[in-house]
Order: structure tokens, then C-alpha cells, then sequence
């Protein structure tokens, strides 16, 4: 009972500080983006064991996947936030002159946001820097399922945030439930699908807009490639968006790869050597590659591979330890597809390559799943880049290599039908955190008689002309001119 | 409907052949094709030119909307959506060249936008015609097959809709369901790649929560108490026929954007209350309940719940005009009501109908509290001549969209977003929005094989780590240093 009242008394205080108006100035949004890149400045070590303890990740993985891109987010935000407030100007038809119109961005209240545990530092830092830069008050609720990471959070933002317009409030799934009876302005979840489902449904009951960041199974397509350099390139790329990212457990990754059945004995070749060159001959002593979250992600990990069929698939890998948490970067080579290693979302470092007779075929076999949240392809052909433009659907599509889109802040991060709903980074996630207000201005000089009834004929014309915008029509209309119809 | 005609039923199986139908034509590709957008908004503009006559009957019908009324807010704002959409589709349709950082050096990048598939409209009685087209004008722009499900509470236009979109438009792309709950229910039990819902909060809700099921995106057009402030230092005659057009004008209060209450000072009401009887004399005459240029109530539950709203205790005794009703002819006459208390029934709902009550306050400042201690209405607007009091208004006051000096104009401005906030709904159309709204932003990233920094990759390094960061930093000497390990 008491954690209900914790919250109670968190939001009104959020809410209060919102009415405040405190948080709308740029100065505040500057001042809070300011002591966040303060935060990561002096706590860097303190994140980097952090996140050591709850997935293994060695201290440069940290950083390219979690500091370093909360920095970036940081620094684009300080040096655009004003730009992005800045009202739109906007053009009105001449029948409303004299008026002005405009857009202006403003903050939505109080959000709610939801971070996952894979990437725990960022996939929370890097939404609330939109929701700040929006000018909103926040609750961040990290994943319980990386514990030191949100008590880092907990205890850290309080002391370089303002705290009465930001709060961390920690827990597992009873505070979640707690939270999502409670009426938000907005809610930004990172998660999977079943739970997303959760949230929107929680949300609609008070008519809350979400925005939903999951997954799916991303495929990457390797079409032939015509020089060798340019093959193992390729296959360096794929084995990086596969097992660099937190071992395979991004919601970006490389869930499996499509290739043409005379490519796939090069290219698990390929593979093989750069895992070597990677990870060294025994990865689990490598400490270059993060763990297994828990023990309830390593057991449905270890599931996937027992079917036998799926077993007999592996040509590379597939030991595990569990003491340690850690699986093998592992390769399998077509699996059966009604396995649920080829139903489900992966999430982990187990790879199986899907091979096809010819790589035109791999727009049928995607676009007979849900839609990805990523599509990565590797090709020269750029009539195959097209077709996969226009015949597939995902939140998006990278050619040539793998999860750099992440960090490509002019571009919108974001699914597509059950990879998600709406989008961030840059200015998408301010956009994301505001409300876009239209604005018109009028003066009370000028007036247009035919508005207004009684009602004849004279006035219904003069509507007609005036939405078709024909001035001269209109002109002649008003002397008399003109005959109706 | 003739009643001997054996009635199919419209089920859940009904409706997930549809959706599978439909997917399977969205999946062939035909809707994605910018000659086959362009055909259908031209054949719905046709459709909208031919048939004037037969719409002005429908709504005349179901609403006994005034003609004029008809063209100027529905047949005339629809021709122009699809005339600015014809004008613009090949523009909205470009992808957007995005710039990229030096961090993901040497690429390119560009956002597309893609059809979503297969989509439901779910339009409302109030401007059956207007609301139903103007969604599916946005949702063929943007590539994707349709069905709209229009409002039973508008029979004669629901059938006509039907009728007219089998007639004009590809009908293996666009569909027309009609009927009540149990076919909303039906449809709303498929998986829609988006949902676009226009009408009320109660229903929007039980909308999302399906939605969620499948995770699918949606937009609500919702309404609510959009209110109107008004200043003392303003040309009065201008601003109460304003007001009168944007409350009575808009099909009787019916409107969503209509204004929904006045707040004014205590020592101008009374001005303005003259200033309305005034104009309201001159546009509907001395018996309004016989005008011909005020809409009807559209139904019988819906005159009962005005006349409750009438009837409520708290406002006995507020009526300073109007009042007449004609259950009959279900017809209420334009009523004003002086400060009803805040706690009546008919400050607590949106009215929704021609009854406008004016709430009174000591200082003119004060409104925006009134305001934004509710819910946040779909539009709010304010009369006035001083510019610092519209400053305060436009920062201060959420809503969907602000006027300042008019009413309802902001709706047939294409070039501004229409839609909700907070309780007045989320997502918005119009113009280029419309396109948006039913369209996926996909972002789409091309890299060659040339340069690739080994940072990328394990096995990690400390000089990794501080490449990694001038990398971030962007500092060109950070990187220079760091490649030949001086730091």
C-alpha cells in the first residue's frame, strides 16, 4: 500500500510542478540536458560497472551503445531545442486574409516512460531527453530486470536532475500495473509486443497516446557480392549487428540472415573466422561479449535449440553455461521455419541462416511475417534495393551495413505494425513529447458578409468560389457580374 | 433499407474475410502506385460534382442541414481536400533526403513514406459526408486499401456513401460497411494497420483498447467544452456573428469545434448578450424554431439529452434567450444561459447542440484557469484586440487548435494540423497531415564497403574507447590523436 502512495504523491507534485510552468522555459530544458551530460561525465565509470554486473558489457560496448549515444542525443538537443520550439509559420489562403497562421510545439503534461533492460542506460536517458527537451515533467520506470543499472538511475538522476520534475520510481511488474492506472499525458514504452499490448490498452482508458518501441525479427538479406573484400565485409557486419550488440539481445539486431543456398557455405565461413577474430578461440573467457540477462531469458534461449531438428541445424557454436549465463555465438543453417527459433523474436546470440534459391525470394519470405523494426541488406544491385524498398515494410531499412541507423539522428527510430507505434531520436523525439498546436489569427476588421445566414443563393455562390480559391471569379461575383451556375 | 430485402448479416466472419480480401489486394501492390491515388481522388471529386444534388438531399434528410451549410462545410471543404491533395501527392510522396553525421561517414540517408495497409475509418453522424470523405482522402493518398464504416445515427447519408463510393471509386480497394454496434464491434475485432476514429471520448476508448490488441496506431478526432473568451475592447457586432457562425452556423451546435460556453467579464455580459440576440434576430428571424437555415437535432436521444441539460435544476432560471423546443420537429431554438453554475450538468458535458451558456469572471485573466482546470478541448478561442492578453492565451491554453478573433476558421485551413489533445483526442489530419496520418515513415540508411572503423567491432580496446569517444565528441583532433594513441 505504501508504494501506492508513493506514486500518488509523486505525480501530484509532477503535476503541480508542470502547472508551475517551470518546465516550459528553454533555460530549464537547457539547464536539465546540461546536468544529464554532467551526470554521464562524472558517473562514467560508475554506468560502465553497471552495466558489467547486469550484462557483462565490456566498458567500449558500454559506451558505444549507452553513453556515447546519450551524449550525441544530448549535445543534438542542446544545440536544437530552440530551433525545434520555434513556432511554424504557416501560410493561410487569401480568403482568410487578413490572418496568420502557425504551429506552435507544446509540452504534453506529465509522460511516463518504460525502459528495457538490454540496453538500460540509454534506451531510458535517450527518452527523457526528448520528453525534457519537449518541456515535459517525467516518471522514468527502468527495467527491473537490470537492477543496477536502475538503482544507478534512481539515485543518480535525483542529484543532477531537478527532482520535482523528474523522478525515477523502480520496481518490477505490480509497481508497472500501479503506474499505468495512473492518468499520463503520455506513455513511451520499450519492451516487447505482449506487454506493449498491455500498455496501450492501460493507456486507453484515459485516452493516452503511447508510443510503443519493440522488435521483431530483423532480417538481413545477403545478395551476392561481387568482390571477395566486399563479402567479408559484409559478413563482418552481419556478425557485428548480430553478437556486438548485448549479445544479440537489441531489439535492432540481426535476428536471422536470408542468403542464396551457393552463398552459405562462404559465407558461414566468413562468419566463423571473424567470431575467431572477434571473440578469440574460447569467447566465454573473451569478456568482450555481454551476457545473458537472467536465468528466465538464458532458459528460453537454451529451449530454441533443443528441438532436435533445431539442434541438428547448428554448424557453429551452441555450447552454453549457465553458471556463467553465457551462449556460444552460435550459427544454424536452416532450421525448420514452423520451429519457434523461426516463429519467435530471438533476442540472444543464436543465428540461423535461411537460405533461398534465388535472393529475389526473401521479399516473400519477410513480407509473410510481421513487420520488422529493421531490414538490413547487402547489395550492389540497385533494382533489388528498390524492390525491397517498395515491397517491404519495416520501421526501417539499412543497406550495406548493420545498426548504425540507430545513431543517425536526422533519422526517425521507430516500428511498424507489430515492431511498433510512432517514433524518436533528434528532433522526432521532441516531436514525440509535444503536442503540435495550430494557431490562427484573425483581426475583427474585415468581414466576409456571405458567412453568415439568412442563407440565398448569392452567398452559397460566393462559397463556392472562395474554396476554389478563384479570386477573380469571386471579384466578378461581388460587382454583379457573374451569373450563378 | 426496404424491409422484405433479406438483410446479410455482417459478422465477425464477415468482416475478417473483408480485411483478408482487402489485404490481399493491398499486398498486389495496386494501391501503391501514384496513378492509382491520383485516379481514385479524382473519381471521389467527380463523384463529389456529379452527385451535389443527391448529398445536399441526404443531409437535408438526416439533419435538415441548410444547403448552404452542405456546400460550404462539407461538399466544397471536400472538393478542396482532394484538389490540394491532387495538387500535392507527387511532393508528399518524395522521400526526404536527411542529412547524416560523421559518425555513420560515408553514407546516405532519406525517409519514405509507405502505405500502412489495410485501414478502417469510423466516421460520425454530425458531418456524415464531410467526416467520412475527407479521412479517406488521406488514406488514399497514402497508398492504402480502405473501409469505411459510416454513422448509422446519418441513415440517409450512410446509404448514399455506400452507394456512391461502389459507383465512382475502385471498389476491390475501398469498401463501405455500414450498420451499428454489432458491426463496429465485428470490424473492430480484426487486425487494421490503422484505425482513424471521429466522434466521441467513450468510444474512443473502447477504439484504442481494441486497437491494442493488435497493436494498431490510431487516430481519435474527439471533441469536448471548446470555449470562447471574449475581451471588452473589440468590435462587438463582428465578433457575435462570429460566434453565432461557429455555434449555430455549424450545423446547430453539432459540431465538434463548435464553442461550447463563453467566458467574459461580469460587466460585458450583458453587452454581449445584446450584441447576440441582436445578430441572431437578423440570421433566423423572429421564430427560429421555423428557420430553414438551422439544423435539426439529429434524434430523439439526442433532443432528450439536451432538454435534460435544460431541464437540470442547477440552470433554472439562466435562460436569458431562447429556451423553445418542438419535440416534434425535434427542433430547439438558439438559447443563451448566464452563469450556470459550474457544476451543472451543462458545464460538465459537451453540449453538443445549440444551447450556449456564458460563464462570467472578475477578471478576464481568470478564464484561462477555468479552462485549463478541465479537460483539454479540441479548439479554444479568444476575441480580443490586446496583444498581451493573446499572448498569455496562446501560451497558456491547450487545445487542439486556437483562433484568435474568429471561430472554427483554423478547419478549412489545410496548411494547419486539425486534431485533439489530452480528452479532445490524439493524431491529427488535414493537408499534408492527412497524408501523414496514414502513412509509415520509414527510414531508410545506404552505406557503401569502403570506410569501416574497427571501433566497431570487438575485440575492445582502450584506444578503441578513446576513438570511440572524439568519434562522439566530433572532434577532429580527438580522432587524429587517438588513431596515433597520443592521448
Amino acid at each position: 500500500m505504501e508504494i501506492v502512495g508513493e506514486v500518488e504523491e509523486s505525480l501530484k507534485e509532477l503535476r503541480d510542478c508542470f502547472k508551475s510552468g517551470r518546465t516550459r522555459s528553454v533555460k530549464w530544458r537547457k539547464t536539465q540536458i546540461t546536468a544529464l551530460l554532467q551526470l554521464l561525465h562524472d558517473k562514467e565509470d560508475v554506468i560502465f560497472e553497471a552495466l558489467r554486473q547486469d550484462l557483462g558489457k565490456h566498458p567500449v560496448e558500454s559506451y558505444r551503445d549507452e553513453v556515447g549515444v546519450v551524449i550525441r542525443s544530448a549535445d543534438n538537443a542542446l544545440s536544437c531545442v530552440e530551433k525545434w520550439m520555434a513556432p511554424k509559420k504557416n501560410h493561410i489562403p487569401l480568403l482568410f486574409f487578413p490572418g496568420s497562421g502557425e504551429v506552435l510545439s507544446e509540452p504534453l503534461g506529465v509522460v511516463l516512460i518504460f525502459s528495457s533492460w538490454n540496453i538500460p542506460v540509454a534506451l531510458s536517458l535517450d527518452p527523457l531527453i526528448g520528453a525534457i527537451s519537449a518541456g515535459n515533467v517525467v516518471v522514468l520506470k527502468p527495467s527491473e530486470h537490470a537492477p543496477h543499472c536502475s538503482s544507478f538511475l534512481a539515485n543518480t538522476l535525483p542529484q543532477y536532475l531537478d527532482s520535482k520534475a523528474i523522478k525515477v520510481i523502480e520496481g518490477g511488474s505490480d509497481v508497472c500495473e500501479l503506474l499505468l492506472q495512473q492518468k499520463w499525458d503520455k506513455i513511451f514504452y520499450t519492451g516487447n509486443p505482449r506487454v506493449a499490448s498491455i500498455v496501450m490498452s492501460a493507456a486507453a482508458n484515459n485516452l493516452t497516446p503511447v508510443t510503443l518501441e519493440l522488435g521483431g525479427k530483423c532480417p538481413a538479406i545477403l545478395d551476392s557480392l561481387p568482390s571477395s573484400s566486399e563479402f567479408w565485409m559484409a559478413a563482418k557486419r552481419i556478425a557485428g549487428g548480430k553478437w556486438g550488440t548485448c549479445c544479440g539481445q537489441a531489439c535492432i539486431a540481426i535476428d536471422y540472415v536470408l542468403v542464396e543456398e551457393k552463398f552459405a557455405s562462404v559465407l558461414i565461413d566468413s562468419l566463423k573466422k571473424t567470431i575467431r577474430k572477434f571473440f578469440g578461440d574460447n569467447p566465454i573467457e573473451s569478456k568482450v561479449t555481454a551476457r545473458i540477462v537472467n536465468k528466465h531469458q538464458f532458459k528460453r534461449l537454451c529451449n530454441l535449440l533443443e528441438e532436435p531438428q533445431v539442434r541438428a541445424s547448428i554448424v557453429h557454436g551452441g555450447s552454453v553455461d549457465e553458471e556463467n549465463m553465457f551462449i556460444e555465438p552460435t550459427i544454424l543453417l536452416d532450421p525448420p521455419l514452423n520451429s519457434q527459433i523461426m516463429t519467435e523474436e530471438i533476442f540472444g546470440p543464436l543465428l540461423p541462416i535461411i537460405t533461398v534459391n534465388k535472393i529475389q525470394e526473401s521479399i516473400e519470405f519477410i513480407n509473410s511475417r510481421p513487420k520488422p523494426l529493421a531490414i538490413y541488406a547487402f547489395t550492389k544491385d540497385e533494382t533489388f534495393k528498390r524492390t525491397i524498398l517498395s515491397e517491404t515494410s519495416s520501421g526501417s531499412v539499412t543497406f550495406n551495413d548493420t545498426l548504425i541507423q540507430f545513431i543517425c539522428d536526422g533519422l526517425p527510430f521507430g516500428g511498424v505494425g507489430q515492431s511498433g507505434i510512432g517514433r524518436y531520436h533528434g528532433k522526432y523525439s521532441f516531436e514525440t513529447f509535444s503536442h503540435e498546436k495550430a494557431v490562427m489569427h484573425r483581426n475583427l476588421c474585415l468581414e466576409i458578409e456571405p458567412r453568415y445566414p439568412p442563407w440565398n443563393n448569392f452567398k452559397m455562390q460566393f462559397i463556392r468560389l472562395a474554396y476554389k480559391l478563384n479570386y477573380f471569379g469571386l471579384l466578378l461575383h461581388m460587382l454583379g457580374l457573374k451569373r450563378y451556375n | 433499407m426496404s424491409s422484405n430485402e433479406s438483410k446479410k448479416v455482417f459478422d465477425e466472419g464477415a468482416a475478417l474475410l473483408l480485411v483478408d480480401e482487402l489485404r490481399g489486394i493491398f499486398a498486389s501492390g495496386t494501391t501503391r502506385s501514384y496513378e492509382w491515388r491520383v485516379s481514385q481522388l479524382k473519381a471521389l471529386s467527380k463523384l463529389v460534382d456529379d452527385r451535389e444534388q443527391q448529398i445536399i438531399e441526404a443531409l437535408r434528410s438526416d439533419l435538415c442541414k441548410p444547403p448552404l451549410e452542405t456546400v460550404a462545410y462539407e461538399i466544397a471543404m471536400l472538393k478542396n481536400s482532394c484538389r490540394v491533395a491532387l495538387k500535392e501527392l507527387k511532393h508528399w510522396m518524395k522521400p526526404e533526403k536527411v542529412k547524416t553525421s560523421m559518425t555513420t561517414f560515408p553514407s546516405s540517408a532519406e525517409i519514405v513514406s509507405e502505405p500502412l495497409g489495410v485501414v478502417l475509418i469510423i466516421s460520425a453522424w454530425n458531418y456524415p459526408f464531410l467526416l467520412s470523405l475527407d479521412p479517406v482522402i488521406g488514406a488514399i493518398a497514402a497508398g492504402n486499401t480502405v473501409v469505411l464504416k459510416p454513422s448509422e445515427i446519418a441513415p440517409a447519408t450512410s446509404s448514399l456513401l455506400a452507394k456512391l463510393l461502389e459507383e465512382y471509386m475502385d471498389n476491390s480497394s475501398i469498401k463501405v460497411v455500414e450498420g451499428a454496434v454489432d458491426e463496429t464491434s465485428a470490424l473492430l475485432q480484426q487486425k487494421w494497420d490503422k484505425i482513424f476514429y471521429t466522434g466521441n471520448g467513450r468510444v474512443g476508448r473502447i477504439v484504442m483498447a481494441a486497437a491494442a490488441k493488435h497493436l494498431t496506431p490510431v487516430v481519435l478526432e474527439l471533441g469536448g467544452k471548446s470555449p470562447v473568451v471574449v475581451d471588452s475592447d473589440i468590435n462587438l457586432r463582428v465578433a457575435a456573428r462570429r460566434i453565432i457562425a461557429g455555434k449555430w452556423g455549424c450545423n446547430n451546435g453539432q459540431a465538434c469545434i463548435s464553442p461550447d460556453y463563453i467566458l467574459t467579464t461580469k460587466d460585458f455580459a450583458p453587452k454581449l448578450i445584446d450584441a447576440l440576440k441582436t445578430e441572431l434576430g437578423k440570421f433566423y428571424g423572429e421564430n427560429p424554431l421555423e428557420s430553414k437555415d438551422l439544423s435539426r437535432i439529429v434524434n430523439m436521444n439526442h433532443f432528450a439529452r439536451l432538454r435534460k441539460l435544460l431541464e437540470d435544476d442547477k440552470v433554472a432560471g439562466k435562460i436569458v434567450y431562447g429556451g423553445e423546443k418542438d419535440e416534434s420537429k425535434l427542433r430547439i431554438a438558439p438559447t443563451i444561459l448566464l452563469d450556470a453554475p459550474r457544476n451543472s450538468l451543462i458545464m460538465k458535458e459537451e453540449i453538443f447542440g445549440p444551447l450556449l451558456p456564458i460563464i462570467t469572471v472578475n477578471k478576464l485573466e481568470e478564464s484561462f484557469d477555468v479552462i485549463n482546470s478541465g479537460t483539454k478541448p479540441l479548439a479554444a478561442y479568444l476575441f480580443t484586440n490586446n496583444k498581451k492578453l493573446r499572448e498569455q492565451f496562446v501560451t497558456t491554453v491547450s487545445a487542439g487548435g486556437l483562433v484568435v478573433n474568429d471561430t472554427t476558421v483554423h478547419l478549412a485551413t489545410h496548411t494547419l494540423p486539425f486534431g485533439g489533445v489530452g480528452d479532445s483526442g490524439m493524431g491529427s489530419y488535414h493537408g499534408k497531415f492527412s497524408f501523414e496520418a496514414f502513412s509509415h515513415k520509414k527510414a531508410v540508411l545506404y552505406r557503401g564497403f569502403k570506410a569501416d572503423a574497427s571501433v566497431r567491432y570487438p575485440p575492445y580496446t582502450k584506444t578503441k574507447l578513446r576513438l570511440l569517444k572524439a568519434l562522439i565528441g566530433g572532434s577532429i583532433l580527438g580522432i587524429i590523436r587517438a588513431i596515433f594513441g597520443w592521448s
